[in-house]
C-alpha cells in the first residue's frame, strides 16, 4: 500500500510540530523517519496512524483519502515505543486481541492457529502463556510486532522500535525486522533518532529537523551527498574547519577543494574523521596531538590547530604519536557550506 | 471542534459536567445567591453579631490547637511508622485511618463518654484540674481526632521516599542526629507537612458531628460556627443560616486555595528530590 | 522502607535506642488513648447491659428503619458516584481540553466544604425557600426531608472519592494502552472494559469502599436535609444522635457499634486493597496537582 502525505501541518497549542511535510512511501518500501527529538517525526508517524489528526494537508493510503479515517478503521499496525502491551493479558491474549475485537468473526481455533503462526514468525514459540512482565524487553518488542501484524495491517508503523533495548539486542532485532519485512513485503514506516539504525535498516531515509523534511533519499544518497551542514553533522562525526571560498574553490593549507555553487565568502568545511590524514612532516594544517584514542576498529587522533580548533581524524593503527607531538593534517575530502 | 483519537469524549465530559453542575455547583451557587440577596447591611449585621464572632473565635482557635497537636503527633507517628520496626506496627498503620472511617457522630459520642466526668479518664483528669467535656479543650480533642490522618498520610510517603544518601552525606560531613534532622530532613518534609497541616486545619474548621456532642454548645463560649448555622436553620432563620454558611464557604475556598498551593509546592519538591 | 539493625547497616538519624523507645512509646500511648480507647468505649457501652439488651435495641423498628435507610442511600449514591468518577477520570486523563484544571478543582470542592454548609446549600436549592422548592411542592415531589435529599447530600460530600483515586493512576498509565487497543480495532466500550478497567480495578474498588464508608457514615449534611424524622428519615448516624439525646446511651452505642464494625471492615478492605497497589498513587498530592493542562 502506497502512502502519500501532502503538505501536512500539525500544531500543538501554538507550537508548530510539523510544518508542511510532503512525502511519498512506495508500496512495500521500508522507510525511516530520522531526526533529533522535537523534529516532528513521531507526530508524523502518529498522523499516518490516525493517532493524531492533521490540522492541514492530506494523507492518502493508495488512492483513498485517509486523512479523516479514525485509527480504528485505518487498518494500520502500530508498534508503540514502550510497546503498550496489555499488562493483564498473556502474550497470546495480547496477540489475539485485535482478532477478537474485529468485526470479522473468527473461530477460536482460527485465532489460536494464527497466534501460534505469529509467535513462530517472531521466534517466540512457547511463550504463549507468559505475561508481559515476565519477558525481556526484546521479547516484548517482538510480541508488540506480532500483535500489530495479527490484524493484517495495510501499513506497519513503528515508533522508536529499538529505543528501549540494549545495544546488542538492538543489533539482532534490526536484522530480524528487515528479514520479516522482506518476507511479508508490508509497507513499513519507522521513527528513530539513531542514524545508524536508520541507515542500517531502511530502503530510504527521511531526515527531519524542526518539523520539516531536510533531505530524503537512499542511505547512499544521504551519506554521500548530504545537502546541508545539518544532515552532514546529524549522520556522523564531523570536523569543522573555517575557510574562505573564492570563485567556487576553497584553498586550505596543503589542499584545494572545489565547492561548486557555493557563494564566495566565509565557509565551513565539514569533513569526516576518515577524510583527514596525518603526516608528521610536510604540508597541511599544523596541529599538535591532544590524545590518541584506540578502538577495535582503528585509531583516532584528537588534535588542536594553531587557532584552537579541535579536529578528530582516523589514522591507520600503525601510525604512532604521543600527546604533545606536532604534525600536519591534510583534508582529503570535505563539503563546503556557507558559514552559519 | 478538534477531533479526538480515543472514543468517549462527549459522553464522559458530558456526564462529568452534568454531575458537577447539579451536585456541586448548583447548591453552592444557590447558597451564594441566597446570602447575596440579603443586602450588605443585613449581611454584615448577621455575620458580625457578637455570637457569630464568638463562634468564629472558638472554631478557629480550637482548629489551630488541633492542628498544632497534629503537627507534633502526626509527625511523630509518621516518623515511627516509616523509620522503626516494632510489634504491632502494621496494626497501628491501619488504625491511623480509623478517624476517617468512623462516622463523626459515633466518634463524638465515644469521645464524650470517654472524657465524661464519671468516666475513669475524665475523673482522673478532673483530679489534676483538667475538664475536657463541654470546654474548648473538648472541641479541640474532637477536631484533633477527626483530622488525625491528614498529617500522617501526607508526610509518610515523602519520608519513605527520602533518599538515604542525603542523610549519609550529612553524616559524612559530621552532623549530629539532631542537626541533620533539623537542617536536612525537616526542610525536605516541610512542604508535605504544611500541606497536611492545611488539610487538617480546613477539616477542623468545618467539623460538626464529632464536636457537637463534646462541646456543650453554650453560645459565646463553646458554640462552633457550623453549629450556629445549624441552629439558625432550626429557628427557621434562613437568612441567618445562609449568611453564616457563606462565611464558612468563603473560609473553605481560602483553605482550598492554600491547600492547592501548598500541595503543588510539596509535589514540586518531591519531584525535584 | 524498614530499618534493619544488623552490623552491616550503620545507624540512621534517630536510631539511637533512647530516642527510638521514647518516640515509639509516645506514639503508642497517645495512639491507644485517642484512637483505640474510643473503640473500646463504644463496644463496652453497647454491651454494658448484656447481649439481650443489645439485640433488643438493634431490632427496634426505628433502628431497623435507620439501617434500611442507610443501606438504601448507599445503594443509590455509591453506584451513581462511581459512574461519575469513572467518567470524570476518563475525560480528564484521556483528553486535553480547555478548563481541565478548573474542573479538577471544582471536583475537589466538597472535600473542603463543611458538611453543614453542604446541607444548608441543598436547602436553598430544593427547600421551600430555595430555587426549586416551590415548583417541586407544586408538582408534589418531595426531595428534602426524604430519601432523594439524603442521597443528593451524600453525593455532594463524596463527589471526589472515586475520581481522585482513578485520576492520578490513569494519568500515570497514560493513553498508550487505549491507543493500542483502538489501533487494533476495538470499540470504545470494548477498550474500556477489556483494557482500561482491568488495570484500574483495585483503585476503583478502593474509591468505592471509601465512598461507601463516607455515605453510610455521613452526619452533618444529612442531618440538615433529612429533617431527622424519627423512624422515617433518620439514617443510622442520625439515629445514634437521637438515641443519645433521648438519654438512651446504651442504645446509642449499640447503634454506633454497627457503624464501628462497618468502619473496621472498611479499614481491613483498605489494607487489603493497598496491598494490591491501590491508594498510593494519589498520595501525597490531590489529583489536581498531578495533571498537567
Amino acid at each position: 500500500m502506497k502512502i502519500v502525505l501532502e503538505n501536512v501541518v500539525k500544531e500543538f497549542n501554538t507550537f508548530r510540530a510539523v510544518r508542511g511535510v510532503s512525502l511519498e512511501i512506495g508500496s512495500g518500501e521500508l522507510v525511516a523517519l530520522l531526526g533529533p527529538s522535537g523534529s516532528g517525526k513521531t507526530t508524523i508517524l502518529r498522523m499516518v496512524a490516525g493517532l493524531e489528526f492533521a490540522d492541514q494537508g492530506a494523507i492518502y493510503f493508495g488512492d483513498e483519502d485517509a486523512t479523516n479515517i479514525p485509527v480504528r478503521e485505518r487498518g494500520v499496525g502500530f508498534v508503540f515505543q514502550h510497546y503498550a502491551l496489555f499488562p493483564h493479558m498473556t502474550v497470546g491474549e495480547n496477540i489475539a486481541f485485535g482478532m477478537k475485537v474485529s468485526k470479522k468473526a473468527r473461530s477460536k481455533q482460527e485465532i489460536t492457529d494464527r497466534v501460534n503462526d505469529l509467535l513462530r514468525l517472531v521466534k517466540l514459540e512457547g511463550l504463549n502463556d507468559r505475561f508481559p512482565s515476565q519477558i525481556s524487553g526484546g521479547q516484548k518488542q517482538r510480541v508488540a510486532l506480532a500483535r500489530a501484524l495479527a490484524v493484517d495491517p495495510k501499513v506497519l508503523l513503528l515508533d522508536e522500535p529499538f529505543g528501549a533495548l540494549d545495544a546488542n539486542v538492538r543489533h539482532d532485532l534490526r536484522r530480524w525486522l528487515r528479514e520479516i519485512h522482506d518476507e511479508l513485503g508490508i509497507t513499513t514506516l519507522f521513527v528513530t533518532h539513531d542514524q545508524e539504525e536508520a541507515l542500517d535498516l531502511a530502503d530510504r531515509v527521511v531526515i527531519l529537523d524542526q518539523g520539516a523534511i531536510v533531505q530524503e533519499g537512499t542511505p547512499e544518497q544521504v551519506c554521500r551527498e548530504p545537502n546541508s551542514a545539518f544532515v552532514m553533522k546529524f549522520l556522523g562525526d564531523t570536523n569543522r574547519i573555517a575557510a574562505t571560498a573564492v570563485n567556487g574553490v576553497v584553498d586550505l593549507p596543503g589542499a584545494r577543494l572545489t565547492a561548486p555553487g557555493v557563494v564566495d565568502g566565509p565557509v565551513d568545511i565539514l569533513a569526516r574523521p576518515g577524510d583527514l590524514s596525518w603526516s608528521a612532516t610536510g604540508e597541511g594544517i599544523p596541529v599538535s596531538v591532544i590524545r590518541v584514542i584506540d578502538r577495535p576498529e582503528g585509531r583516532r587522533f584528537l588534535v588542536r590547530t594553531e587557532n584552537g580548533e579541535t579536529l578528530e581524524l582516523d589514522v591507520p593503527v600503525s601510525t604512532r604519536a604521543a600527546s604533545g607531538d606536532r604534525g600536519f593534517v591534510q583534508v582529503l575530502q570535505g563539503n563546503a557550506y556557507p558559514r552559519s | 471542534m478538534r477531533r479526538r483519537v480515543l472514543p468517549g469524549f462527549p459522553l464522559s465530559l458530558g456526564i462529568t459536567l452534568f454531575y458537577v453542575t447539579l451536585i456541586v455547583a448548583l447548591p453552592i451557587g444557590a447558597l451564594i445567591f441566597k446570602a447575596a440577596s440579603l443586602g450588605p447591611e443585613d449581611y454584615w449585621r448577621i455575620i458580625s453579631s457578637g455570637r457569630a464572632v464568638a463562634s468564629y473565635r472558638i472554631t478557629v482557635l480550637s482548629a489551630l490547637g488541633a492542628t498544632l497537636a497534629n503537627l507534633i503527633f502526626g509527625l511523630a507517628l509518621a516518623w515511627v511508622l516509616v523509620r522503626y520496626d516494632f510489634p504491632g506496627k502494621r496494626l497501628v498503620d491501619a488504625i491511623v485511618d480509623l478517624p476517617f472511617a468512623l462516622p463523626t457522630s459515633v466518634a463524638g459520642i465515644a469521645l464524650t463518654a470517654m472524657f465524661a466526668q464519671n468516666s475513669w479518664l475524665g475523673s482522673a483528669l478532673a483530679n489534676i484540674g483538667i475538664t475536657v467535656v463541654y470546654t474548648p479543650l473538648g472541641i479541640m480533642i474532637a477536631m484533633f481526632f477527626t483530622s488525625l490522618p491528614f498529617v500522617v498520610r501526607t508526610v509518610q510517603p515523602v519520608l519513605e521516599d527520602l533518599d538515604p544518601a542525603l542523610e549519609e552525606a550529612a553524616q559524612s560531613l559530621g552532623g549530629s542526629d539532631w542537626s541533620i534532622f533539623r537542617r536536612v530532613i525537616l526542610p525536605l518534609l516541610t512542604p508535605a507537612l504544611l500541606a497536611g497541616l492545611s488539610l487538617s486545619f480546613a477539616r477542623s474548621l468545618g467539623e460538626f458531628g464529632a464536636v457537637i456532642f463534646i462541646a456543650g454548645n453554650r453560645p459565646n463560649s463553646t458554640e462552633i460556627t457550623s453549629l450556629l448555622a445549624f441552629i439558625r436553620l432550626e429557628e427557621y432563620n434562613y437568612q441567618g443560616a445562609a449568611a453564616i454558611a457563606s462565611v464558612m464557604l468563603f473560609a473553605a475556598f481560602v483553605m482550598l486555595a492554600v491547600t492547592n498551593y501548598l500541595q503543588a509546592r510539596a509535589l514540586r519538591y518531591t519531584v525535584r528530590s | 522502607m524498614m530499618v534493619h539493625h544488623s552490623a552491616s547497616t550503620p545507624p540512621r538519624v534517630g536510631d539511637r535506642p533512647g530516642i527510638r523507645r521514647a518516640l515509639i512509646g509516645f506514639v503508642l500511648i497517645f495512639g491507644t488513648l485517642l484512637v483505640l480507647a474510643p473503640l473500646l468505649v463504644i463496644f463496652s457501652q453497647a454491651f454494658s447491659l448484656g447481649l439481650g439488651h443489645f439485640a433488643e435495641t438493634i431490632s427496634h423498628p426505628d433502628t431497623r428503619h435507620a439501617i434500611y435507610l442507610t443501606v438504601a442511600t448507599a445503594l443509590l449514591a455509591v453506584p451513581i458516584n462511581t459512574a461519575f468518577g469513572i467518567a470524570a477520570a476518563w475525560a480528564i486523563t484521556k483528553f486535553d481540553f480547555w478548563g481541565k484544571r478548573f474542573l479538577l478543582i471544582v471536583i475537589e470542592i466538597p472535600f473542603s466544604v463543611s458538611p453543614i454548609v453542604a446541607g444548608v446549600a441543598y436547602l436553598f436549592v430544593y427547600g421551600l425557600q430555595g430555587l426549586f422548592g416551590p415548583a417541586l411542592q407544586a408538582a408534589d415531589v418531595k426531595v428534602l426531608f426524604a430519601l432523594p435529599g439524603i442521597v443528593l447530600a451524600s453525593m455532594f460530600v463524596t463527589a471526589p472519592f472515586v475520581a481522585r483515586e482513578l485520576i492520578p493512576l490513569m494519568q500515570a498509565q497514560g493513553r498508550e494502552l487505549e491507543e493500542a487497543a483502538t489501533s487494533l480495532g476495538a470499540s470504545g466500550w470494548r477498550t474500556f472494559l477489556t483494557v482500561t478497567l482491568p488495570n484500574i480495578r483495585w483503585a476503583l474498588l478502593y474509591g468505592v469502599v471509601l465512598c461507601n464508608a463516607r455515605v453510610m457514615g455521613e452526619f452533618g449534611a444529612v442531618s440538615v436535609v433529612s429533617g431527622k424524622i424519627r423512624g422515617q428519615t433518620n439514617t443510622l448516624p442520625l439515629h445514634v444522635e437521637l438515641l443519645y439525646h433521648d438519654y438512651n446511651t446504651v442504645g446509642a452505642f449499640a447503634a454506633a457499634s454497627i457503624l464501628t464494625v462497618l468502619a473496621l471492615f472498611t479499614i481491613i478492605a483498605k489494607v487489603l486493597l493497598e496491598r494490591q497497589g491501590a491508594g498510593r498513587a494519589g498520595r501525597p498530592a490531590l489529583a489536581a496537582n498531578k495533571v498537567g493542562t
